[in-house]
């Protein structure tokens, strides 16, 4: 099947400037893609080129086959909610999420039975005649949900909707957005520069910095395998012990010598970051002949809820650290606290390797 | 999937849609509207200074001319005289009425507040006829000063008096934006009261400051209606032009007087706009609202400070009403209302009040829907940018014209034998033109801030939704505005109920406003009547007003229940 929208070669300049360099990307069809950077990366640019609001410089862009390169916002297909909600304060709700339908020439009836049923669909079956201000923010951006699908768009564009919530409100407002996309399998678009919110909602995440894509892939294929330092930095917490490489599948960092998977791009001898995240540091039942052991200490341990973040000093260097994870259970059991020494293990199977 | 090619790919062109396309031609025919009715006046005027009286170009003649008769060059320097001197009176006295406003704790601070703007709502000669009962040849108090009233003395009182409200209010809304962090943190180092004065509250009021004298400045130069009435032999830019133009018929001679107000106009307005410019973001959204505190020593001088000053304003205005209530100043002091009996001094008799009424009512129409659509269409087009800037330029251009100015460019392009539009001279339709063009600017900025505050994004789901933005404009836009929309027009009626400048140069017979009659009234001498028809448009606007505001509480209160939380 093609893909709903086809990307190709988009650039945005502003003068000297370059918000978009060269973008190419597939969306297909009934997909949720998620847009994720840091602020000034791209990824609302990207979206206004896709609605036609900021025009891209130059590249194309098709949906369902049809070339919308060139064409205004009124004549694309797509239903767009901002950040702001951009609910017309003076209209009642009913008029607001009606109001793609009058201009539609669609009969009053009509009218008032589709709103009355996507108002249901959002789960405000009775706020119709109330105005926005009258609402909470959340049910605000419930009812711009509403509007932008009134009118049965193939392509809906969220721009950062849930960050003016609060977090108890975003958080239920997550699963409501998801889950009425799978009922109504329209392809969507939303960029948000939250990275949980990005992992527990996309099917895949385009993760965007300076302009540029860094890597598109599943919520579990961006945070297992990072391609880039970037994404490894930016989605997830993650360590990065420079040293370098020994072999393909070897590498030393301040003295110690670690096996890693083989990496095929990186030259023998370059400088390299080694990376892991706090959660893949092993600590229980390691065999003895586990890899990567490390003798550390433990010199901070900062309480975090469910679980506590130590920073372990590497024995043996000077100031190698790195952080890990550890369950409430596991300091119990071993006694963890500061000062504590321990080994730990850094399975192969979970290490990164960057040329750094 | 080609990979990306070596060069860069030619720049893409966004098709138009429909909306685009009506969008941009509004824009270019509210740019010819502004252009016949702003800028070409003015090139007119421009010109003439440089034709002789029978059109033949000269050169710079008229302005050698100029400069080496003293008569004309002597004007100009009693103008800046006069324009410095009230400067320097009105603003510290403004900026302490507006602190005791903003800062102290006033009791009736509504009454002083609307006492302050009495006079934005008197024709300028007010003042002046008031000063005539009080200080003029047969003046109540006459002995208490040296010489005449009629002079430097005379228009530099009554223009304090006309000035006043216009500083005011610029220093209040500059007084008002306090932030109050910045106090208890001065408070918390110890600072004194006076220290924390001269490093917090002056500071932060520096560029109204500067705006307000900015204004004042302006204001007394080009301001006509004083002069004239209580000028006396001591003459300005505003009379000469006058005199140049209604007197001796020296039209050439007039333009280049225009010019020499029109300079200093222009410069005062691009320096404040270049101050503006320095002072956004001097609040954050972050700041806490300063709420003064009561405090008896310091509000017990404020009061009666401002008590002085509002007596001295209720006194002018008091002592106008009196004295158009009089029989016969100053040998018969009984009362009677034969002075509002204007048909018995001016053929045209209530008319000149009625066409006031009509040209105001259509002004406030005709102008502020120029202004809000027009304010619309350059804010929300698409790209167009050079087109914008130019109706942006035009847009702007009048607040730095004086009024004379434009009225006099007005007869120069309007007149003109070979003009299409000339069929417009000496019809009310020119003096509604004339005032929208005048007051342009300052409507201009409320539609524009008011639009800017709208979420900029209704557009943007607009055409998502295909929604033609003449619907968003009718249903959400103007509706959303509704407020500003008003305030633009009660603006534009009570200046054109009051203006004498501009409109002077252009009324006929049967168009002759309240204001001009009684210029004309006065200068035949008949004190009483002027006075009268003055206290007649004092009423009419601040009536007007008053309705306003009562609409506004009322009104928009239940149009506009959407407001409500």
């Amino acid at each position: 099947m093609s893909p709903h929208l086809e990307v190709r070669n988009l650039s945005k300049r502003y003068g000297d400037f370059t918000a978009l360099g060269d973008i190419s990307l597939d969306i297909a069809e009934g997909e949720f893609v998620c847009f994720l950077g840091p602020s000034g990366c791209g990824k609302t640019t990207l979206l206004r080129a896709i609605a036609g609001l900021d025009p891209q410089s130059s590249g194309t862009i098709h949906q369902k086959g049809r070339d919308i390169s060139a064409l205004p916002p009124a004549k694309r297909d797509f239903g767009i909610v901002f950040q702001s909600y951009a609910l017309f304060p003076n209209l009642t709700v009913t008029d607001n999420v009606g109001c793609g339908l009058v201009s539609r020439r669609l009969k009053r009836t009509d009218i008032v039975k589709r709103v009355d049923e996507l108002l249901a669909l959002v789960g405000l079956p009775d706020s119709g005649p109330k105005y926005p201000a009258q609402l909470s923010g959340g049910q605000q951006q419930r009812v711009a949900l509403a509007r932008a699908l009134a009118t049965s768009p193939g392509l809906l564009l969220l721009d950062e909707p849930l960050s003016a919530l609060d977090a108890r409100v975003r958080l239920r407002l997550r699963h409501e957005i998801k889950a009425l996309q799978r009922t109504l399998g329209v392809t969507t678009i939303m960029v948000t520069h939250d990275q949980e919110e990005a992992l527990t909602m996309a099917d895949r995440i385009v993760v965007m910095n300076q302009g540029a894509i860094e890597q598109v892939g599943t919520p579990q294929e961006i945070y297992r395998h990072p391609a880039t330092a970037f994404v490894a930095d930016f989605v997830g917490s993650m360590n990065f012990l420079v040293g370098s490489l020994l072999a393909p599948d070897k590498l030393k960092v301040a003295g110690l010598t670690f096996d890693c998977p083989t990496q095929d791009g990186l030259a023998t001898g370059g400088k390299v970051a080694l990376c892991i995240r706090p959660e893949d540091v092993r600590v229980r039942d390691l065999p003895a002949d586990v890899v990567n052991r490390v003798a550390v200490e433990v010199t901070e341990l900062d309480f975090v809820g469910a679980f506590c973040r130590a920073t372990l000093k590497v024995q043996g260097t000077d100031d190698v650290t790195m952080t890990a994870d550890f369950s409430s259970n596991l300091i119990r059991d071993l006694g963890v606290e500061l000062g504590r020494k321990l080994d730990v293990a850094l399975p192969s199977d979970r290490l990164r390797v960057f040329a750094a | 999937m080609s990979v990306a090619a070596s060069g860069r790919p030619p720049i893409l062109r966004i098709a138009l849609s429909r909306d685009d396309l009506v969008m941009r031609a509004g824009v270019v025919l509210f740019a010819l509207v502004l252009l016949v009715i702003v800028g070409l006046p003015l090139w007119s005027l421009l010109a003439k200074g440089f034709e002789d009286r029978d059109g033949k170009f000269v050169g710079l003649a008229n302005y050698v001319a100029y400069f080496s008769t003293p008569a004309l060059f002597d004007s100009a320097l009693n103008s800046f005289h006069v324009a410095a001197v009230c400067t320097l009176v009105v603003v510290p006295l403004a900026f302490f009425y507006a602190y005791a406003l903003t800062r102290t704790v006033l009791p009736a601070r509504w009454l002083f507040q609307g006492i302050s703007l009495i006079p934005i709502f008197a024709p300028s000669l007010l003042p002046g006829l008031a000063l005539i009962y009080l200080f003029g040849n047969q003046g109540f108090f006459k002995g208490l000063l040296g010489g005449s009233i009629y002079g430097f003395d005379g228009i530099v009182i009554a223009q304090v008096f006309y000035c006043f409200p216009h500083a005011t209010l610029i220093l209040v809304t500059a007084l008002a934006t306090a932030d109050a962090r910045l106090y208890e943190a001065a408070d918390a180092l110890g600072a004194s009261k006076l220290r924390v004065f001269f490093t917090v509250t002056l500071p932060g009021a520096k560029y109204g400051l500067i705006s307000a004298a900015l204004v004042v400045f302006t204001l007394v130069l080009t301001d006509f209606g004083i002069a004239k009435v209580i000028g006396g032999n001591f003459n300005v830019l505003a009379t000469d032009v006058y005199k140049q133009v209604i007197g001796q018929q020296n039209f050439s001679m007039g333009a280049v007087v225009g010019m020499m107000l029109l300079a200093p106009a222009a410069l005062a307005f691009l320096v404040d706009r270049l101050v503006q410019r320095k002072q956004v973001a001097l609040l954050t959204a972050r700041a806490v609202p300063l709420i003064p505190r009561p405090k008896f020593g310091r509000d017990l001088i404020f009061t009666a400070f401002c008590s002085l000053v509002s007596i001295g304003i209720l006194g002018i205005l008091g002592m106008a009403v009196w004295g158009s209530l009089i029989k016969y100043w100053p040998y018969n002091l009984s009362l009677t209302l034969g002075n509002y009996a204007f048909a018995n001094f001016d053929a045209g008799g209530w008319s000149s009040y009625y066409h006031s009424l009509e040209m105001a009512a259509g002004a406030a129409i005709f102008g502020t829907t120029l202004m809000f659509v027009g304010a619309w269409l350059n804010e929300k087009t698409r790209g167009f940018v050079v087109m914008r800037g130019i109706v942006q330029f035009l847009a702007f251009l009048p607040m730095a014209v004086p009024g004379l100015v434009l009225g006099l460019g007005y007869i120069f392009f309007f007149n003109a034998p070979n003009n299409p539009l000339n069929f417009l001279y000496a019809t009310m339709a020119i003096l509604v033109i004339n005032t929208t063009a005048h007051f342009y600017t300052v409507g201009h900025l409320t539609a524009t801030t008011a639009l800017k505050q709208i979420d900029p994004e209704f557009e943007s789901v607009s055409a998502s939704l295909k929604v033609p933005v003449w619907r968003t404009f009718a249903r959400v836009t103007a509706p959303i505005c509704l407020p500003a929309i008003l305030d633009i027009g009660i603006y534009l009626f009570v200046n054109a109920m009051t203006t004498v400048s501009s409109v002077i140069f252009l009324y006929a017979p049967d168009t002759k406003l309240a204001s001009v009659a009684a210029v004309n009234i006065e200068e035949s001498g008949a004190t009483a009547v002027a006075a009268a028809l003055c206290i007649v448009i004092v009423i009419t606007s601040a009536a007007v007003k008053a309705l306003h505001v009562v609409a506004d509480r009322l009104l928009l209160g239940r149009l506009q229940a959407w407001r409500r939380r």
